[in-house]
């Protein structure tokens, strides 16, 4: 059985396009068979909703009059600092910028209650931001302060642009020291006190097509509730990682570089977060169609929660000093009972990314495309180390 | 019977031995989960009570005849269902069963009653969905 990126657009368009999502699909193959399965489902949908620190947008001013070139000058969103090493009117605003006063981990553990990621969300949540600029002035850009009050529409452009989202598998972070450490895995007790994980399992997208056969360069996909793309690999893809039998990698490995119209998003879909003693962040709704384009394909999209398996990692110190340390894997189902075992001892487990609303991206992206509201592209290069269907 | 309260002293009561009073004269087991007291400010503590019914409420009469207000415990964790993405991070550090997660839905549930107000949840929430009142 084989069939085209064409083929399922036309069903798409004719209303006749069979979509599972990525949970849903499970039940179908061990019903029917991986053969049969592919013959009946056109595309299964994945998502997930967790913190990836690697995001922000940038936007492009509406010029004052006089005209100030804001490039190589200094601006801030509500207090937090912008990158404006552009045109004159161009900004990047990074989810884990902060302001210049907030203490940081000056006062330990940092609170981090407003930074980058927060003026995303109140952007989206039709809350106005305070722009200040400073500039040193030219011949043709003469002005050299600006402060002004700026709504998501008020943009020229506002374009979610982040290099690194989407880590296929991550890890499983203890601490086996003797305090409570706060990290990007989130608030971790002395003594194997919890085991906190970042995964949407048996949704997630790169781990539903893990050699990466149907996603690449140009593929489409359901970004902060709207339509965005894969413009490039992530920052540190990694192309050739160890694998086990079924094609899982065994260690942090694909990511993916995403853009998308910021404008066409929703807070539901993005938002902001605040890890205590870690920074700010912005929590991504994402979420893959996966074409069923062989019968390999249905077979890898079927992997369960029992099949995903995650290394555990020490953070108190095998992770900030980069030393080896063998905890052991665990798959996700164990996870998500609540409680896993390390080195003999029962450990209760947290999550940083939502199940519940991974889900949700998942049927959103199904209803999506059944409704003709979203068409399959065909990447225009594979990801590095991947070979396409 | 077992209770779990909030109670605030105005600052003419933070001498008063109300803990000394509830367990000698209305019987009652005492444990203090809480207790915050600032000079010149109301103090507040959170206890739970055991005992007979009847001296429960002997033990309430008392409390509100000396002037101290006595609060059901519910209101002093308040979780936001709007801000909760679900996550989850917050149920691997609560040491009751009062967050755990509905293993069909994957959705966070929050029972009040069961809360010790500890506030580790507090720190390990990253989107501020539950907050302490006290
Ligand atoms: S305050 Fe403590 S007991 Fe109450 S919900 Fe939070 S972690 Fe659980
Ligand atoms: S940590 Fe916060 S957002 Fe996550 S489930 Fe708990 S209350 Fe909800």
């Amino acid at each position: 059985m084989t069939r085209t990126i064409e083929e399922i657009n036309a069903k798409i368009k004719a209303g006749k396009v069979v979509v599972y999502t990525a949970e849903e699909v499970i039940g179908l193959v061990r019903e029917k068979g991986v053969s049969q399965a592919a013959r009946e489902v056109d595309v299964v949908t994945t998502g997930t909703f967790g913190p990836m620190c690697s995001s922000g947008a940038y936007f492009n001013i509406k010029q004052s009059t006089p005209k100030i070139k804001c490039g190589g000058g200094r601006v801030t969103f509500n207090g937090v600092p912008v990158y404006a090493g552009w045109a004159a009117a161009d900004l990047y605003l990074g989810c884990s910028a902060l302001p210049d006063e907030d203490p940081r981990n000056a006062v330990y553990p940092g609170l981090f209650k407003y930074g980058g990621a927060h003026i995303i969300e109140d952007l989206l949540s039709g809350r106005k931001v305070k722009l200040v600029a400073q500039a040193y002035g030219t011949d043709c850009y003469p002005r050299k302060e600006y402060t002004t009050e700026l709504g998501l529409e008020d943009f020229n452009n506002a374009v979610l642009f982040n290099p690194r989202n989407g880590y296929q598998l991550y890890n499983v972070a203890v601490n086996l020291s003797e305090r409570t450490i706060y990290t990007y895995m989130g608030v971790l007790r002395p003594r194997l006190g919890n085991a906190n994980y970042s995964t949407a399992g048996a949704l997630s997208p790169l781990l539903k097509d893990p050699e990466l056969r149907t996603v690449g360069l140009g593929s489409r996909v359901f970004l902060g509730g709207a339509e965005g793309y894969v413009v490039w690999p992530g920052t540190q893809h990694v192309p050739s990682p160890p694998r086990a039998e079924n094609g899982l990698p065994l260690t942090p490995s694909a990511t993916l570089a995403l853009i998308g119209d910021l404008k066409q998003m929703s807070p539901r879909f993005l938002r902001a977060a605040s890890f205590t003693g870690y920074g700010a962040t912005l929590a991504v709704g994402l979420g893959l169609p996966i074409p069923v384009l062989d019968e390999q394909v249905m077979a890898q999209a079927a992997i369960s929660d029992e099949e995903i398996t995650y290394p555990i990692i020490d953070y108190s110190e095998a992770y900030p000093l980069a030393r080896p340390g063998d905890l052991g894997r665990v798959s996700m189902a164990e996870l998500m009972s609540g409680q896993i075992e390390v080195s003999g001892k029962k450990v209760p487990t947290g999550c940083l990314a939502s199940r519940a609303r991974a889900r949700e991206v998942a049927l959103e992206l199904k209803q999506r495309i059944k409704d003709g509201r979203f068409h399959l592209t065909q990447p225009v290069a594979p990801l590095p180390g991947a070979e396409l269907a | 019977m077992k209770k779990k309260l909030v109670i605030s002293f105005p600052p003419r009561l933070i001498q008063e031995p109300v803990t000394y009073h509830l367990i000698r004269d209305y019987n009652l087991q005492v444990n203090i989960l809480r207790a915050t007291v600032r000079p010149r400010e109301r103090g507040r503590m959170v206890v739970e009570l055991m005992g007979d019914k009847k001296d429960l409420d002997r033990a309430f009469e008392y409390m509100e005849d000396v002037g101290l207000q006595a609060d059901p415990l519910v209101q002093e964790m308040r979780y936001y269902p709007e801000r909760c993405v679900h996550c989850t991070a917050c149920t691997a550090v609560c040491p009751t069963e009062a967050l755990t997660v509905d293993p069909q839905s994957r959705e966070l549930i929050f029972e009040a009653s069961h809360c010790i107000i500890c506030e580790s949840c507090i720190a390990a929430c990253p989107y501020s969905a539950i907050e302490s009142q006290f």
